[in-house]
């Protein structure tokens, strides 16, 4: 191995060494740690991106060689209803995950910041969740939404007196119902990142801001949520591309009828499984992979940008 | 930024003003965060009640019984399964650990042409969402026959640009001196940073494992592709697996769903001031 | 120097630790002569008898074994596809009938050898439907099993509702008011108990699709199978028959206990449309009787689905593993590994003469299978899961967003029209 002769103190390497100097022996040490990670990245980062590139302009399909047919994928799936209907879920997602997610965990972590009793074990019980595994939890919503009798929302519902609700076989509220087990997953995670950006902002500013005699309203519309602004625009570009690519939880809570039903659940994730994994058309899941980058780089970049200037 | 990430305890800084807005606050809370458990405390309670109890929503079973665990595992596929995560998620951290934290510190620590690059290199890459590459993975893995192993399974993350990235930071934050009084020393670069700048950036290391675990214990997608073995099969995938093929039993798919849970809440238990900063550290430095 | 053996060990140990740890689970057998792989679906009691079989052959061919690999079912198509790709086919595997004109243009599957399995042979024993595997005089496959399907019902049930156990519902009119009369509501009006299983993902678009159409007097598609034929008076009747055990009937609903089969086992359901395939499973349940009646007449037409998978070849086996594969083929079609497969799966044996056996024919539980048979079709399945989505679809959009049924059945016949003809061009 060519480490060996380079720290060897004999031999035509070891001598070779001896007469670099400093600044270039660093310069072999670095390259020498970064040999295998860059073939790494190269092989499996750099190159399947290329490729998918490369695959969503053939005709792919396992069965046959790849052709090269253009931007074919691409006219038939903006001509396809159905990947009009996955593109609005994916965005409803989105649309309504996000937003409620970071008030909702702004909302508790800036109350469970003063909370001194039980501090720690109430935070556990909004962290737990995020430690769960999607796809078994999955199943467990899945059942909290069955209709009666054995639905466990349902039957709560129902001591109320409120009628049942159809949950998942509803075109209109299983959306939003997957949508809510992946806000409860992440939670907790969101809760602990607001915490931190609220340790972080000195005492001093609240300290002045009572001199001059601001309310808790001013304090928190003037300092706290101002300053919080980068795990803010942190938080709400993470949480966003979850959203963007969720499948876990679709994928197991609908398996009846998979995005179902009538698609109304479906992403953009579990569109591009079908294709590739369930009629094996490579090619033009190729060519949906690479609309989901699109769309996940744009948003990433229009956050970024939007919540900068604010 | 480093001083802020601790955890614990609650600042006192900012205590509510008036005792019955404390009081009603710190319910609410409470309450909120009972309802955050009901999915887990539901999914226990199940797991321990017969087949004729379930439909009974009763919290606490009627005859807790353990029968459900024991079919299960009795199985034989759920321990497998379990193994599989197990190590699957163990050598990708360990892998992490290693190969993440050696790019992270050349890049922090060493001076030569090219190293903005690399760096900018390895940071593009978490602008590809890895759905993207699955396809050109699986290609890859079919012509290679990775499918139906564990490197299949695993090679996607054994080194990861968020790793490389987190620990940059804290590489950075490593005085020079420390590592040119090792060199003084006579101590060859590969030793300075294993023996002397790796064990001051503990807190991140231990951050990055826990993320590394937590994420592939978790993973769904890529697993559920590259294996088509039962028996290669992560704890999710099995799980699934595992549902859809039995007409639905639930107090079965809760106890599958429990065993999944399991492991992750047990290091929780013993590891939560370190998981709380890792999560307070990643977000913070991520 | 100092790090070399640390970062060699580390790097050893990790190498080490995989390989061993994939040996070790792996379970390569070094010392067998010929291995060759058995590939099906997921499917309990299948894997169960196959493993049965697989024993029997192998204690009788001892230069052979036999690895069985199975997968879901909605990945089992993808997972041949992408074996014969990587070129890693097993060299037996099972496949849909529908599906034989995908494998044989992809190159999956070779015809049967003509002398090991001649034609007349093949059609003088075994149920006619095995024509659907012939393609220019050559046989490219045979099943052990053949399925149909029939009503499954809650003999408790029944007898609680003051209806006679013994006396099933032979008609759709019968099978409503049976019914309607296990039907319970809670005060809010949910359903506590359904007096029928009701779930379009698992048989019922089969009923609706192949059974109920004709039974109304339409036809389900083309003699050529080229044609969907069901957006007829006929198919709306049908459809409209099958929408209005919920809308108007109130006898079940789509979605009661998540799954229709898992209401039935539950004891929540009073009947149930399923196949052959679900009697071991059924089986097993402990809390109440059950029995099986062929399903019920339209205006006094009888109509059934029959279907089967098949086990063939691969495209690539040749010389010993070739010759392995022949007999195992021959094996898995031989009386013996039908009768295994009867018992543990409860599937029809696909030879006439295993079958139609006294015990069988008057069998309570077989029995309304066996006869069902005569009068069975076997329809063109090029793209079973798209086929299958095009009928969920169906059945929701009238449930779900109150379509008029005329409208809905003429997107859905379009929809699988297009189904059809990609299969065709490929």
């Amino acid at each position: 191995m060519a480490h060996t002769n380079i720290t060897g103190s004999s031999g035509v390497f070891g001598r070779l060494w001896g007469r670099l100097s400093l600044s270039s022996r660093q310069v072999v040490w670095a390259w020498t740690f970064l040999a295998l990670p860059l073939v790494f990245f190269a092989v499996v980062r750099f190159y399947p991106t290329i490729d998918a590139f490369f695959l969503s302009i053939t005709d792919w399909d396992l069965l046959n060689p790849a052709k090269f047919i253009g931007l074919e994928n691409y006219h038939r799936l903006f001509a396809d209803p159905v990947f009009w209907q996955v593109f609005r879920n994916t965005f409803a997602y989105l649309i309504l995950g996000t937003p409620i997610s970071i008030v909702l965990s702004f909302a508790i972590a800036y109350y469970l910041d003063r909370v001194v009793f039980l501090h720690g074990f109430i935070r556990a019980l909004y962290f737990l969740p995020y430690l769960t595994t999607a796809a078994a939890m999955a199943w467990v919503w899945r059942w909290f939404y069955q209709p009666p009798p054995i639905g466990v929302i349902n039957s709560t519902l129902s001591i109320f007196g409120i009628p049942a609700q159809p949950f998942l076989r509803s075109i209109e509220q299983a959306l939003p119902a997957i949508m809510t087990t992946s806000i409860w997953a992440h939670l907790g995670f969101q809760i602990i990142i607001f915490l931190a950006g609220l340790r972080a902002i000195p005492t001093s500013y609240y300290e002045a801001a009572r001199v001059d005699g601001l309310g808790e309203g001013a304090i928190l519309t003037r300092i706290t949520i101002p300053l919080l602004k980068p795990t803010t625009v942190f938080l709400v570009v993470f949480s966003s591309i979850g959203f963007l690519r969720i499948f876990d939880q679709v994928y197991n809570m609908t398996s009846n009828d998979p995005g179902g039903p009538l698609n109304s659940t479906k992403p953009l994730v579990l569109m591009i499984y079908q294709t590739a994994f369930g009629s094996y058309q490579m090619g033009y899941a190729a060519a949906q992979t690479v609309v989901l980058f699109v769309i996940l780089f744009t948003i990433s970049m229009a956050q970024l940008w939007i919540l900068r200037n604010r | 930024m480093n001083g802020t990430a601790q955890a614990a305890p609650p600042s006192p800084r900012r205590p509510f003003a008036a005792r019955p807005g404390r009081i009603v606050a710190w319910t609410i809370l409470f309450l909120g965060g009972v309802v955050m458990m009901t999915p887990l405390l539901f999914m226990f309670s199940t797991s321990l009640k017969t087949a004729s109890d379930v439909y009974d929503l009763r919290l606490i079973p009627q005859t807790p019984t353990l029968a459900n665990y024991i079919q299960v595992l009795a199985d034989g596929r759920f321990a497998r399964w379990f193994f599989n995560s197990i190590f699957v998620a163990t050598v990708v951290t360990l892998s992490c650990l290693f190969f993440d934290s050696l790019v992270a510190y050349t890049l922090a620590k060493f001076q030569f042409r090219g190293r903005q690059v690399v760096f900018i290199a390895i940071l593009s890459t978490l602008m590809i969402p890895t759905e993207m590459l699955v396809i050109p993975w699986y290609l890859m893995s079919s012509q290679f026959g990775w499918l139906d192993t564990y490197w299949g399974i695993m090679f996607p993350g054994l080194i990861t640009a968020f790793g490389v990235f987190l620990l940059k930071q804290f590489f950075e934050t490593v005085p020079n001196d420390f590592l040119e009084a090792a060199r003084i020393d006579g101590l060859n670069e590969f030793t300075i940073w294993w023996k002397v700048a790796l064990p001051l950036v503990t807190p991140a290391l231990s951050a990055l494992a826990i993320f590394t675990f937590l994420g592939n214990w978790t993973a769904f997608f890529w697993p559920l592709i590259v294996t088509t073995d039962q028996t290669l099969y992560t704890l999710p995938v099995g799980l699934s697996s595992f549902a859809v093929e039995q007409s639905i039993q639930w107090e079965m798919i809760m106890t599958g769903a429990a065993l999944a849970t399991v492991p992750t809440l047990l290091i929780f238990l013993f590891f939560q001031r370190y998981i709380v900063r890792g999560v307070m550290l990643a977000g913070v430095k991520g | 120097m100092t790090f070399l053996p640390s970062f060699r060990n580390l790097v050893r140990a990790l190498a080490v630790s995989a390989t061993a740890a994939g040996a070790l689970l792996g379970g390569h057998n070094p010392a067998a002569a010929v291995e060759i792989q058995y590939w099906q679906y997921v499917f309990d009691t299948r894997v169960q008898a196959m493993t049965e079989v697989i024993k029997t052959f192998e204690a009788e061919n001892p230069g052979i074994t036999v690895k069985q690999v199975t997968f879901p079912y909605a990945d089992y198509q993808t997972r041949l596809i992408a074996a014969r790709a990587a070129g890693r086919s097993p060299e037996v595997m099972q496949l849909f009938y529908g599906w034989l004109d995908t494998f044989i243009s992809g190159r999956l599957v070779q015809p049967l050898s003509p002398t090991a399995f001649k034609a007349e042979e093949i059609e003088k024993e075994f149920f006619p439907i095995v024509s659907a595997m012939k393609r220019d005089g050559k046989y490219f496959g045979l099943p052990t099993a053949v399925r149909s399907m029939a009503l499954f019902y809650n003999k408790d049930m029944f007898a609680k509702a003051g209806l006679d156990p013994e006396k099933p519902p032979r008609t759709i009119e019968e099978l409503v008011a049976a019914g309607k009369a296990m039907t319970k509501l809670d005060n809010a009006g949910n359903f506590t108990q359904v007096g029928m299983a009701l779930d379009i993902a698992r048989q019922d678009h089969n009923w609706w699709r192949e059974i109920l159409v004709r039974q109304y007097g339409g036809e389900s598609y083309s003699p050529d199978g080229a044609k969907v034929a069901y957006n007829t008076e006929a198919g709306r009747k049908a459809l409209q028959f099958y929408v209005d055990l919920q809308k108007v009937h109130k006898i079940g609903r789509e979605g009661f206990m998540d799954e229709g089969q898992a209401a039935f086992r539950a004891g929540l359901a009073g009947m149930v449309v399923d196949g052959t395939f679900r009697i071991a499973s059924y089986k097993t349940i402990k809390n109440f009787t059950w029995g099986v009646v062929e399903l019920p007449t339209v205006n006094g037409n009888k109509a059934n689905f029959g279907s089967y998978f098949a086990n063939a070849i691969s495209a690539g086996a040749t010389g010993e593993k070739l010759a392995a594969a022949e007999k195992f083929l021959a094996f898995v079609s031989s009386p013996k590994a039908m009768n295994i497969w009867l018992e543990k799966v409860g599937e029809l044996p696909a030879r006439r003469a295993v079958a139609l056996t006294d015990a069988n024919v008057n069998d309570p539980v077989y029995g309304p299978f066996i006869r069902a048979l005569d009068y069975s079709s076997t329809p063109p399945m090029t793209d079973e899961l798209a086929q299958r989505q095009v009928s969920i679809d169906l059945i929701n959009t009238v449930l779900l967003k109150d379509t008029p049924i005329a409208d809905a059945l003429k997107v859905a016949a379009e929809r699988e029209q297009a189904v059809l003809d990609k299969a065709k061009a490929k």
